[in-house]
């Protein structure tokens, strides 16, 4: 469903993704980890296709995110990093105006709201204005944005991030019924979260993946499992240095 | 362009114009802009041109400070159409969306040129008030009314081209309201002379003709010019044009 080809990017000649390439076939939960600045949310924006690759590309469903931008998008739901949203809006307006640039018709609009307002549990705040809702709801409201027309693409970075234990588990469940229909790929800094989401990890440094298997798999590489596994493969050097 | 980039166009029209004209009337700025608009072209008009002293019954003393009212008031309301996107970090969800990105920037334009037109129709009063008072030029009156409200779509997307180079609503305003005030002054005769003396009559001429004052007054005379709607028109679709560059030189990730 996703194909990642020799995806890479520079920022003032300082290679920020270098050559990343990867697949995701449905029902894969694909956790992407890495440090801070490692290349994750660079990858992820070029997937979705806010940002351009200076070489490579990514198809999703065979559509190229270079030549058929608005096609390949269609496929996408994209949860940015930081879960931006318009705040002066009610979660209900925000899904509306993500809907109409979709181009719903009415009646798909009216279904995929409630439908997405049900999974992501906002049902209780839909009509309060997002600047006074909590972290955790805006981040469901977030994930509500990404889930609207059912993409089978979910890009998702950072989608536990600013949610207490029990919204953590909701939104763990959400993934986990929806995984079998659809691609997912997660970026996270938990590794608690991929052992308990994802069924394959990507372990990126420095723009560049270093693993690619199973969390168990992963785990048993190292004796102090996936964590000392991953401080093994990663360089100790922080990236944006 | 086929039919189905037109279509995209027309939904990233209708979203964007849909979500803006919200996000002005669901805050205080649509009203603060257009209860400020009033009084201060109402105490230009009526105090400073000193309305009642002209004995005539038009509008030439409302109409004659509107482009200056707008160099303020239209960044005023545009300044925020794309640095808030930025500043929020909903430009990369609006960048995530498959719409299109011409069709965004009219939307955005068309929703703060409505904003504009409201506060325009609340002045009619005052042209019903002309009418009672004497025989009006009816006519240069609408003509009027028509062009400055074109004239504030030029003004808007100025602004809206300057809001796309800055993540600061501040400096898109002080940016809008400068450029705003240079396209204004062009046409002003204190200037004209000025470049008259330096330059000879021709450089002026030429620098006048790139004024929004000089295209505008016109239209003041009950004369409507083809080349004065022309030019604005233009204006505007250049704007619109280097707003869509701008948004999408974001994607190659350079500042």
């Amino acid at each position: 469903m996703l194909e990642v080809n020799a995806l890479s990017k520079s920022y003032l000649s300082r290679p920020a993704v270098a050559g990343v390439s990867f697949e995701i076939a449905q029902g894969e939960v694909v956790g992407f980890l890495g440090q801070n600045g490692a290349g994750k949310s660079t990858t992820m924006r070029m997937i979705a296709g806010v940002l351009d690759p200076d070489e490579g590309d990514a198809r999703l469903l065979g559509k190229s995110i270079l030549t058929e931008r608005n096609d390949a998008q269609r496929h996408i739901g994209y949860l940015p990093e930081g879960a931006p949203l318009y705040l002066e809006m009610t979660p209900r307006s925000h899904l509306r105006f993500l809907a109409d640039c979709l181009g719903l018709t009415q009646s798909e609009r009216r279904e995929a709201t409630d439908r997405v307002i049900a999974d992501s549990r906002i049902s209780a705040v839909a009509d309060q204005p997002i600047s006074s809702l909590s972290k955790g709801y805006r981040r469901r409201v977030s994930l509500a944005g990404a889930l609207l027309n059912d993409p089978p693409v979910l890009l998702l970075d950072e989608p536990l991030d600013g949610l207490d234990p029990i919204q953590k588990r909701a939104v763990r469940a959400l993934i986990a019924r929806m995984a079998p229909d659809k691609a997912i790929l997660i970026s996270t800094h938990t590794l608690e979260d991929v052992g308990m989401m994802c069924s394959r990890v990507l372990i990126v440094d420095h723009g560049q993946i270093v693993a690619d298997d199973t969390p168990t798999a992963l785990a048993a590489r190292s004796n102090g499992g996936l964590e000392s596994t991953f401080v093994d493969l990663v360089s100790t050097e922080d990236p944006r240095l | 362009m086929n039919a189905l980039e037109l279509r995209l166009v027309w939904t990233g029209i209708t979203a964007a114009w849909r979500k803006e004209i919200l996000a002005y009337f669901a805050t205080p700025l649509a009203y603060l802009f257009i209860a400020i608009f009033l009084f201060c072209v109402g105490v230009f008009t009526w105090d400073v041109s000193g309305f009642f002293d002209t004995g005539a019954a038009d509008l030439s003393p409302f109409f004659y400070w509107h482009p200056w009212m707008y160099l303020l008031f239209m960044p005023a309301l545009s300044m925020r159409l794309w640095s808030e996107e930025s500043e929020r970090g909903t430009r990369e969800l609006l960048l995530s969306l498959p719409v299109s990105l011409p069709g965004l920037v009219i939307g955005k334009l068309l929703a703060a040129w409505t904003v504009a037109g409201v506060a325009l129709l609340f002045t009619l009063p005052w042209w019903l008030a002309v009418n009672y008072l004497g025989p009006a030029d009816n006519s240069a009156i609408i003509l009027s009314y028509f062009v400055s409200w074109i004239m504030a779509l030029a003004y808007l997307s100025l602004g809206s081209v300057v809001s796309a180079l800055t993540t600061s609503s501040v400096i898109a305003f002080v940016l809008g309201t400068v450029g705003g005030f240079l396209l204004t002054a062009a046409g002003w005769p204190l200037v004209t002379s000025n470049i008259s003396a330096l330059f000879g009559p021709i450089a002026a001429d030429l620098v006048a003709q790139f004024s929004f004052l000089t295209h505008f007054e016109t239209a003041q005379r009950g004369v409507l010019e083809l080349r004065s709607v022309v030019y604005f028109l233009s204006f505007v679709a250049i704007m619109v044009a280097a707003n869509t560059l701008l948004i999408a030189y974001r994607r190659s990730g350079r500042r």
